[in-house]
């Protein structure tokens, strides 16, 4: 090794998980600390990610829940005076984060090393003009383009290389600010809203059509390179990789293609002077050898994690050793244990990534996918043929799809254009297109998807016509069953095609195929992933499941010992990285207490689903058909439904019926919290008050519960047309045109309508009991009234402003719910409390997303406590009081609108936040600064935009108006927001909405002149023009990067917090510090 | 693929895996053995090594890319593969691409080998064949197609490989070119060839046994070949008097395990060889690290080494040799594929090194 005398590392994570930026980082932090830890060298870790599992004592020996930012980065390292820190493993956070610590030269006067690749060779790949002089050095072909600093020299350069052409945003996260222009137009739009994000933009021409190939490049200090993995997109160029469906290896191109690429990887790392991991990434010619560097990524990255989990290979394990100075050949390979880290992995099996979406979550928001990142999460399916892992991946995603085929039918206008321009569902609009009658060749045309991966998916569908032609379950000939399951049809795609697609298939007909076919001896086989395609012996627990294959690996103990932990599955908005956090607890849980810990998930963004975490990882789908397949092999001693959230969640009865043995709370308990009936019944025995709701199947019903409870009523349709689920109506005009346009309300789609509590403080409870005794509880407080969602919410614990009697009665009403389903393992509840009058809201019989945050601002882990009642092991209630704190956690929510182009920022009580982070502070008021500056806000220093909504926000607003104006910040107002000022004295210019256009001064307009750098802006209501004119502020402020909030009680709570308190305040304080 | 055949794969001990046939419509038999390249199945079969063995791939998925043409250029040699037909018995994957994608193809694998009458069979677990092949070593192996004439095991081992893949004649390439170099065909690939006429070597190919000694040559090269090593003594008596000419050699493969031979090393049978193109190997005393394209079922024990002799490259997985060299002369040979065809091009330096030596 060649730092001897690096003894302490700082290592930059990546923050709240944002679209372009998400659980990846987790996996690759976790593993670099996991490379520190094994030298025997400290770790510091700035991350205000508190629901990370990097950010565990565990993992690092100093944490600190703060912004990544130069400010605070440069505190830290004042105080704790690091040798060495690692950049490339936060993702483009932490890279930009150091090389403003560079530039500065904060690294040089407190004497930081760089560890792995030096600084100037990541400034050559982020500045897209130096980084296309440094590859015309070594006559290796970028995409020809010009960077311009503002739009008038955009618009020159597009019309010298010609249109259509794409612009680029420098220093910018997942393509941020990056698009498309096919006209003049669009350029001028998009080049001003990338430029007020990045200083630089770039203009160059689309090669729309060409193939997008990536290769993972490892390099050492001795110049030995590797490429680890490559991996091609199964959509052509033009949608970002993010976006873009993927498979690895590639499939389509020949030797000479794949050589070709691969020696270029290899040229460029060398130039460029990588040390550690990075990324190449092609656009490659579909018809000659022809290609272009698209670019390349001096950092572990979205492709390095899913590379890792494809191959086996731990990249950024082996990037932090080499950034010690090890040589690859003094590694080994971590699978094998024998055979030497200086490698190329050589799979036998095909992995395919597919993007999560949630746009349906956004009023606005477009369904095209481009050259931006707008997914949420990924999945990744591994199997033997592609058919195998396209079907298996289809049905991870978890958006309601059986697979490729057999889904509900889609209602495409134009099933052309629908090809032709690329959405979030394109794959099933091939489906649609097959089945009337397109060929393969038309579908290449109009998609430009290479054909290969056409006819694959036309085997699905000829198999899925065959499967139509057989006239009931029991009369499937065996070879088609087994043809079926090897395409990687799913035993209910089998079923639904057997009984025609337009038939309601149940339960019963999924398990009539699975019993036919173990009659059949059709069996899934478990397979290793052993990164030598069996070359060399492996013990190695990294396994998938596949029907193209005779012999299982592993011999199975059959001893009961395994306890089997089902995993989270995509990050989606709602389930994210907390549950992995609560998985991987579970697990360590598992292990610790002497159980075989087995782990089944297929996120490859998660540190659940790395191979170390757990003593046998089964990467597969977690549907109740897979999860049998597994109880089936594993005969465990038990079942672990309650830290993966909803999806294992909801497998509890389906699981029970099959005698599974579940760990912790019984199905039947878990089905008496989930069904609204069942649990309402329940909670009006026991005397606990709910808000009143109903069950409605007619408009006149709807408007008859509604003259009970009067508006404002929240409507839960069970059929949802577009747009979000859930809506608040607050009165007739808007309940209409909220059922007739966006929901259905009829016998078959009853809806739910319940009364909106205006006003309420809104409680969480995050529980463990055992044997239906709470053993461990938290309670927290959110900032915001009822109505935002709580996974939106700003949350804080322990709670500051709730009365002692609030407390007591929900003590009181959590222990009759605990006791009346004799909850054995996590639990939360949440309730509104109004003048003390305290209603349950909801209630889940697992852990709920808060339970990182409670468990490390209170320093117990109530997953570990969880884990071990679950496990059957007395426990005791914790000593120390949870409450009895001197400090306060602030959980405030990350939103990723500015991605996601034309969405209204707005919250309501569908959740729309994309992550979280979780800061530590003596008071309130410093947690929840900390908090919003680690989450994107910064402290104004000019003028604030207020537009206040109604005359009750108003009001709650004068007194944080009264401050902003006497710490002397300029207040522009729109008009009734401005007289309501002036008539209580505090100083506004007036600004005028955008459908006023023909006054001045213009809000927009100040917000493109910067002369506005933070937005209040509460709507009102949901009336139209209100939303066009609320809706454009809000957009711009997005867009145009100024931090932007919409709700009163959090502005409140925000401004007192920055008008009071400066930046200085806040105490760098790691976690243990407190 | 409704009018596809089954097919049988039985191991000499007996184990059987039962596919479908995508090749020629006939049975066959030869020594199995695994490869683990992804990419490549024009190259593998048109590579002489193979010839008498019937390969497993352990990707899955094969076919995917088609065929290139089987044209052959002015220049003698074949525009896109590595000789001019297929030499192993059959191929072997888990899951045969019917259609297939690449600008290049001219045709399906499948039509070719059924062209070239070699048999393919897909269907297989070729993880769960590969790992036997592992534990147990290489076995003989046949395939037997539905409707077909049974066929009995073939051991291929057991005859001079060498001298069925080698040239009959003598061929020049790159007549132009000013450097003379003599190669001797052990069932050479065309793309060792071009990486020696471009960089001007004007290539005299012999057949395996043809005595060199007469021409007046600047260099000798030995090419790959199929088999075991010990079949090729008359090409070793021919090296042993290259020594003493004193020009300078360089071996590849076969080319590594005959030139150790001339130098007295002894040479044994791998369990079940090296396959594939990521196989790590390390220039003996230095830093220098490369992966490698390799083929050989047989490898050379460096301990037998003469003293005039050292290793030159050591395979970092499982310390086996991968090349030698002369501690004074200018002989030395890798045995892994510096030509690549298919597999990593990273170590093409080996032929600079050689032509370097000619000056």
């Amino acid at each position: 090794m060649e730092n001897k005398e690096i003894k302490k590392v700082l290592i930059l994570g990546s923050g709240a998980l944002k679209i372009g930026e998400a659980g990846e980082f987790d996996y690759s932090g976790s593993q670099a600390l996991k490379a520190l830890k094994e030298e025997g060298i400290a770790t510091v870790l700035i991350n205000p990610n508190i629901a990370t599992v990097q950010t565990s004592d565990e993992f690092a020996d100093k944490i600190y829940f703060l912004p990544v930012t130069p400010y605070f980065v440069e505190k830290v390292i004042a105080k704790e005076r690091p040798d060495g820190i690692l950049l490339s493993f936060g993702g483009q956070t932490a890279l930009n984060c150091g090389v403003a610590l560079f530039q500065n030269k904060v690294l040089e006067k407190y004497d930081v090393k760089v560890l792995g690749t030096p600084v100037e060779a990541i400034m050559n790949t982020e500045d897209r003009e130096l980084f296309i002089q440094k590859l015309d050095e070594i006559s290796v072909k970028t995409i020809k383009s010009e960077a311009v600093g503002t739009v008038e020299d955009a618009v020159r350069a597009a019309r010298e290389v010609g249109y259509p052409v794409i612009v680029r945003a420098a220093y910018a996260l997942g393509g941020l600010g990056s698009g498309f222009c096919d006209t003049e137009d669009q350029l001028v739009n998009l080049v001003e809203k990338a430029l007020s994000f990045s200083p630089q933009v770039l203009v160059e021409k689309s090669l729309k059509g060409w193939k997008e190939i990536e290769y993972e490049v490892v390099r050492d200090r001795f110049d030995n390179c590797i490429t680890v993995c490559n991996m091609e997109n199964f959509d052509p160029l033009g949608i970002h990789t993010g976006e873009s469906i993927v498979v690895a290896p590639s499939q389509t191109l020949s030797n000479a293609d794949y050589h070709k690429l691969r020696a270029l990887a290899i040229k460029i790392i060398r130039h460029i002077g990588i040390v550690g991991e990075c990324n190449v990434q092609y656009a490659y010619d579909p018809a000659s050898m022809d290609y272009r560097v698209i670019e390349v990524n001096a950092r572990l990255s979205r492709s390095s994690a899913l590379a890792s989990k494809a191959t086996g290979y731990p990249l950024a394990f082996v990037a932090a050793k080499l950034g010690l100075g090890y040589g690859l050949f003094d590694l080994k390979n971590s699978v094998t244990k024998v055979t030497s880290a200086f490698f190329e992995p050589a799979l036998d099996y095909i992995v395919c990534k597919i993007p999560r979406w949630d746009l349906g979550k956004f009023h606005g928001v477009k369904r095209e996918i481009g050259s931006s990142m707008k997914s949420v999460g990924e999945v990744m399916a591994i199997g033997r043929t592609f058919e195998e892992v396209i079907q298996k991946g289809l049905r991870m995603i978890g958006q309601g799809k059986h697979g490729f085929i057999e889904n509900s039918p889609m209602h495409i206008a134009d099933i052309e254009n629908a090809l032709k321009e690329p959405t979030d569902s394109r794959i099933f609009v091939i489906e649609t297109a097959f089945r009337k009658g397109y060929t393969v060749d038309q579908i290449h045309e109009l998609t430009k998807i290479d054909k290969w991966f056409l006819c694959k998916l036309q085997n699905i569908y000829n198999t899925a016509t065959q499967l139509e032609l057989v006239n009931g379950i029991e009369e499937l000939p065996e070879d088609l069953l087994r043809l079926a399951k090897q395409q990687g049809f799913s035993d209910f795609q089998i079923a639904k095609a057997v009984l025609k697609r337009d038939m309601e298939v149940g339960h019963q007909a999924n398990l009539q195929v699975r019993d036919l076919r173990k009659q059949m001896g059709i069996f899934p086989v478990v397979k290793q992933i052993d990164t030598l395609a069996a070359e060399y012996p492996a013990q190695t627990n990294y396994l998938y499941m596949t029907y193209n294959g005779t012999t299982h690996d592993i011999d199975y103990e059959n001893d009961g010992k395994s306890v089997l932990v089902l995993g989270s599955g995509a990050y989606r908005i709602g389930s994210s990285v907390e549950f992995d956090w609560c998985s991987v607890n579970a697990l360590l849980t598992v292990k610790r207490e002497g159980w075989r810990s087995v782990m089944i998930n297929y996120n490859p963004e998660t540190v659940s689903t790395d191979y170390d975490m757990c003593d046998r990882l089964y990467f597969d789908e977690l549907t109740f058909e897979r999860v049998m397949d597994i109880i089936d092999l594993e005969t465990p001693h038990g079942t672990i439904l309650s830290t993966g959230g909803q999806i294992p969640n909801n497998l509890a009865m389906k699981l029970d019926e099959q005698k599974v043995k579940i760990l912790g709370t019984q199905a039947i308990d878990i089905d008496h919290a989930e069904d609204r009936h069942k649990f309402s019944a329940m909670l009006d025995e026991l005397g606990i008050d709910q808000p009143a709701w109903q069950e409605l199947t007619s408009m006149d019903d709807v408007h008859q519960f509604i003259e009970k409870v009067g508006y404002p009523v929240l409507v839960r349709p069970s059929y949802v047309l577009s747009g979000a689920a859930m809506n608040v109506c607050s009165n007739d005009e808007e309940l209409e045109r909220f059922l007739r346009l966006a929901a259905n309300v009829s016998k078959e789609h009853p809806v739910v309508v319940s009364a909106f509590i205006q006003g309420a403080k809104e409680i969480e409870w995050d529980s463990v009991a055992q044997n239906g005794e709470i053993k461990l509880y938290a309670i927290s407080e959110h900032i915001e009234f009822a109505g935002v969602h709580s996974g939106d919410a700003t949350i804080q614990f322990p709670p500051q402003k709730l009365y002692v009697e609030t407390i007591r009665r929900i003590k009181k009403i959590s222990s009759k719910i605990a006791k009346a389903l004799n909850i054995s393992g996590p639990f939360n509840i949440q309730f509104l409390a109004k003048n003390n009058e305290i209603k349950v809201i909801e209630c889940n019989l697992r852990a709920s997303r808060s339970f990182p945050f409670v468990s490390k601002v209170s320093k117990i882990n109530f997953i570990d406590l969880a884990t071990k009642v679950m496990l059957g092991i007395p426990v005791e209630k914790p000593n120390s009081n949870v409450f009895d704190l001197d400090y306060v956690g602030i959980k405030a929510s990350q939103f990723s609108f500015s991605r996601l182009q034309g969405a209204d920022p707005v919250l309501g009580v569908d959740m729309s936040s994309t992550g979280e982070v979780g800061c530590l502070g003596e008071s309130s008021a410093e947690a929840l600064m900390t908090s919003m500056l680690s989450v994107g806000h910064r402290i104004p220093q000019k003028g604030v935009l207020l537009s206040t909504g109604t005359a009750k926000q108003k009001a709650s607003l004068l007194d944080a108006a009264h401050k902003l104006h006497k710490k002397g910040y300029q207040l522009y107002a729109t008009e009734g927001t401005h007289r309501y000022l002036n008539d209580n004295g505090i100083p506004a210019i007036k600004v005028h909405w955008p459908s006023e256009a023909d006054k001045e001064p213009q809000a927009l307009d100040l917000l493109h002149r910067k002369q506005i750098d933070f937005v209040v802006n509460i709507p009102k209501n949901l009336t139209s023009n209100e939303l066009t004119n609320g809706y454009k502020i809000r957009r711009a402020s997005v867009d145009l990067n100024v931090p932007l909030i919409t709700n009163a009680r959090l502005a409140c709570a925000y401004i007192d917090a920055f008008c009071d308190n400066s930046i200085d305040d806040i105490e760098i304080k790691a976690w243990d510090e407190y | 693929m409704t009018n596809v055949k089954k097919a049988t794969l039985i191991l000499e001990d007996g184990t059987k895996f039962k596919g479908y046939s995508f090749g020629a419509d006939k049975s066959c038999s030869g020594e199995v053995v695994f490869n683990t390249g992804m990419t490549g199945y024009p190259e593998s079969l048109t590579d002489p090594s193979y010839l008498g063995q019937i390969i497993v791939s352990t990707y899955p998925i094969v076919g995917n890319y088609g065929v290139p043409s089987r044209e052959v250029g002015t220049d003698g040699m074949s525009v896109y593969l590595e000789s001019e037909k297929i030499h192993p018995e059959a191929i072997v994957c888990q899951d045969y691409s019917w259609d297939y994608s690449h600008w290049q193809a001219a045709s399906s694998l499948s039509q070719w080998l059924k062209e070239e009458q070699v048999v393919g069979i897909c269907g297989i677990d070729t993880r769960a064949l590969t790992k036997l092949l592992r534990e147990k070593g290489s076995m003989l192996g046949k395939i037997v197609v539905e409707d077909c004439a049974d066929v009995d095991f073939y051991d291929p081992n057991k005859e001079n490989l060498v001298g069925k893949a080698s040239c009959t004649e003598v061929m020049e390439y790159g007549v132009d070119n000013e450097k003379k170099v003599v190669l001797i065909d052990c069932g050479v690939k065309d793309n060792i060839i071009r990486c020696l006429v471009q960089r001007g070597a004007h290539v005299i190919r012999v057949p395996w046994d043809y005595d060199f000694t007469g021409i007046d040559y600047d260099g000798l090269f030995i090419s790959n070949g199929p088999g075991n090593p010990d079949f090729a003594e008359a090409t070793v008596a021919n090296i042993k008097k290259a020594f003493e000419i004193g020009k300078p050699i360089c071996g590849i493969c076969m080319g590594n395990q005959l030139l150790s031979k001339a130098a007295g090393a002894k040479v044994y049978k791998l369990k079940y060889g090296h396959r594939s193109h990521n196989q790590p190997v390390r220039e003996v005393g230095t830093e220098r690290c490369f992966v490698t394209s390799q083929n050989h079922g047989f490898a050379v024990d460096t301990a037998t080494l003469g003293t005039d002799w050292e290793p030159y490259f050591v395979n970092m997985n499982d310390g086996t040799n991968e090349g030698i060299r002369h501690k004074s002369k200018p002989f030395f040979s890798t045995q892994f594929h510096p030509e690549a065809c298919g597999g990593p091009t990273d170590t093409e330096f080996v032929f600079d090194i050689f032509m370097d030596s000619l000056k």
